[in-house]
């Protein structure tokens, strides 16, 4: 399965890596996620058309395999930020569905306290340090937290993921150059999903092949099939390996495709992509991908999978009670948060 | 005390700080190798090395932005910009994350940074080099401004700048680089929003801040020689706004004039005359008047830039119509 990564870097080319191992277990704790994030955002999605969910709604279904593959090579220590299309990562990162949903209801218990909503998730208990919403803004932040591990002579890797659309920014190609000219342990995460809301790349992107960026700031970079959480997992430990031992770079184009929206308050297809388009992609479907993978290892069978998914149903159920019973914040909560001294 | 310049009495602040506290570094163009485009960081580099005086490409929104990042996980960056004319290319940076980030994670993130350098203008620059922005910075929640006059207020606030939980935009300024004054010895911090009576009077208040305390300072002893007493209150920090030292000085004096370098619509000294008005219209027995910079882009003709600055002339001029002897 791995073998569909495409390693492309410069000089002379590696040998193949070997896929790394795998087993039952992870393959078993990988479908749990990928059923949870694209459950949870369907929950989101009805909620949303409720009037429950508020502002802005941009959701992850068709990317999952990209926060779970990225994730499972991650260490709790390790920092991420993001841009606002987070709640499939911050899932995956373990931030509790219930506190996930409650923020997007805007709730007391939400994971920010119902003042960030669903752009700005937040837990630092985590380390998960913010879905962001000024495209790239997080870029450089995600940087800077790789500049700190590296100040402190940690062995954390900071990851820092955005779209494609986002490779066109300044805040990109600033913070890429820094990273590779200080040695940083940074992985950037470009999930190319094709589109940034309307626009498809080709009309906004002079190199469609974006991973080539990273050359030009001298870093190491890969293509990845983003439909496929294996491949997608063992690219990203390259890239963390890479990070935490020898304290470099890596920018990893994940390539992939959102089934929905832009946001909430636009059709899955219509003005700028058609339906055939979107039913063709929808054939790799990153759920398909790894059931197919795990009953041609025996891994699991039909029942089991159908076990997952009812077990999963539940729990974003409960996610969903949690959030409609959880209270506003206090009325006071407007003015702290400010300042320190706040409180 | 010890007589040194503003911009070592920043360079003593900034080293005995970083001795201090490990996790705080600076960082910006040409802070190191080159000490400093105004020398301000002269030294730092030889004494702390690259890890903590790190030469950045010229890239504002970048490297505020990973200060940025480095503080939201413990660090204590000092992020120098060459000059605040610059730092419109990081604003994204300043005013979307760094100013936001507290709040937006209800409370869970804290970024502990200072982003510090010279604002506004210096002597036939030209427009895009003589900009005072401080009314920008300080019209956003989650920032504090401070903008020290003199050495000693210099090296007292950046120290408290360094050591506060929140983000801090520090303005300084080319033409205080050179100044001197008497600096107390030690480890003395000034609290971030606390004004300064820089000097006492009871018939009319100017209150002033950063480049325009100097020829406040000048006017009010022009004003003596007509035997008018000004009082001269120094901002010190723009946000949060000392306002019981401005009300309790108003008060006295009844009368009032706000200078300040900076472009006169929503500037600084608008801010300053809605709190007195609101607070205390009963005791004015004048209109405030604002001293302004002329509303115009920086000229570079020598006569027409001094035209467009504040001096100590306007100052008195202003203070005799609140006097209503003019
Ligand atoms: C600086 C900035 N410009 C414009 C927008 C509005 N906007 C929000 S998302 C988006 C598209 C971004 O696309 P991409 O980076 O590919 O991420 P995706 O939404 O596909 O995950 C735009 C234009 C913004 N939030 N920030
Ligand atoms: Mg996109």
């Amino acid at each position: 399965m791995s073998g569909s990564t495409v390693s492309k870097k410069k000089g002379p080319k590696r040998p193949a890596k070997a896929a790394a191992a795998v087993t039952a277990e992870q393959c078993r704790d990988w479908y749990h996620q990928l059923c949870l994030l694209r459950r949870f955002e369907e929950k989101a999605a009805e909620a949303y058309s409720l009037g429950k969910i508020g502002g802005f709604c941009h959701l992850y279904i068709g990317q999952e395999a990209v926060g779970v593959g990225v994730m499972a090579a991650l260490r709790e220590d390790d920092y991420i930020v993001t841009s606002y299309r987070e709640h499939g990562l911050a899932l995956a990162r373990g931030v509790p569905a219930r506190s996930i949903m409650a923020e997007l209801y805007g709730k007391a218990d939400g994971c920010s306290g119902g003042k960030g909503g669903s752009m700005h998730l937040f837990d630092v208990s985590r380390n998960f340090l913010g879905g962001h919403a000024i495209v790239g803004g997080q870029i450089p932040l995600g940087t800077g937290m790789a500049f700190a591990a590296k100040y402190r002579g940690t062995d954390q890797v900071s990851v820092s993921f955005f779209g494609e659309a986002a490779a066109n920014i300044g805040s990109f190609h600033e913070s890429l150059n820094m990273a590779s000219l200080w040695k940083l342990p940074a992985v950037y995460v470009l999930e190319n999903n094709g589109y940034g809301m309307g626009t498809a790349i080709a009309r906004a992107t002079a190199n469609m092949d974006l991973f080539h960026r990273a050359y030009s700031y001298d870093m190491e970079a890969e293509a990845v099939d983003g439909q496929d959480v294996l491949a997608v997992r063992d690219a990203m430990e390259r890239a963390v390996e890479r990070a935490r031992t020898k304290s470099e770079p890596t920018l990893l184009e994940m390539q992939t495709y959102r089934y929905v929206g832009h946001s909430m308050s636009d059709a899955a297809h219509g003005t700028y992509r058609t339906k055939d388009e979107v039913e063709e992609y929808r054939k790799r479907d990153p759920l398909v991908i790894l059931a197919a993978f795990m009953k041609k290892q025996g891994m699991i069978d039909d029942d089991g999978l159908k076990a997952m998914d009812d077990e999963v149903k539940a729990e974003v159920q409960e996610a969903l009670d949690y959030a409609e019973q959880s209270p506003d914040p206090a009325p006071e909560a407007l003015y702290t948060d400010v300042y320190a001294e706040d409180g | 005390m010890v007589t040194m310049t503003y911009r070592d009495a920043l360079n003593e602040a900034l080293r005995e700080e970083m001795q201090r506290d490990e996790r705080v570094f600076l960082m910006g163009e040409e802070v190191g190798e080159y000490d400093g485009a105004y020398k301000v960081s002269r030294g730092l580099l030889k004494e702390f090395g690259p890890m903590r005086v790190v030469d950045t490409p010229i890239a504002e929104l970048g490297f505020t932005g990973l200060g940025a990042g480095a503080a939201m996980v413990g660090l204590r960056p000092v992020i120098e910009l060459m000059t605040w004319n610059f730092a419109l290319l990081a604003i994204d940076q300043i005013v979307n994350s760094i100013a936001k980030l507290r709040y937006m994670s209800g409370g869970q993130v804290s970024v502990p940074m200072v982003i510090r350098g010279p604002n506004g203008a210096a002597l036939q620059l030209a427009a895009q080099h003589s900009q005072a922005f401080e009314a920008w910075y300080a019209y956003i929640p989650g920032l504090k401004v401070v903008m020290p006059a003199t050495p000693a207020d210099a090296k007292g606030l950046l120290k408290s700048a360094i050591r506060d939980d929140d983000p801090v935009v520090f303005m300084e300024g080319e033409m205080l680089y050179n100044l001197k004054g008497e600096v107390p010895e030690g480890d003395i911090t000034i609290p971030i929003g606390s004004a300064d009576v820089k000097r006492a009077g009871s018939d009319v208040t100017i209150v002033c801040h950063s480049k325009t305390v100097a020829p406040a300072l000048k006017a009010a002893d022009r004003l003596a020689e007509e035997d008018i007493s000004a009082e001269v209150v120094d901002l010190r920090t723009i946000r949060p706004m000392d306002t019981d030292t401005i009300l309790t000085s108003v008060s006295k004096t009844n009368r009032c004039v706000v200078a300040e370098e900076g472009w006169p619509f929503c500037g600084v000294g608008a801010q300053v005359v809605d709190n007195i008005q609101r607070n205390i219209f009963d005791e004015l027995d004048a209109p405030v008047i604002r001293v302004t910079g002329e509303d115009v882009p920086m000229p570079y003709n020598k006569r027409l830039e001094k035209a467009a600055k504040v001096d100590a002339t306007k100052i008195v001029a202003a203070a005799k119509r609140v006097l209503y002897l003019e």
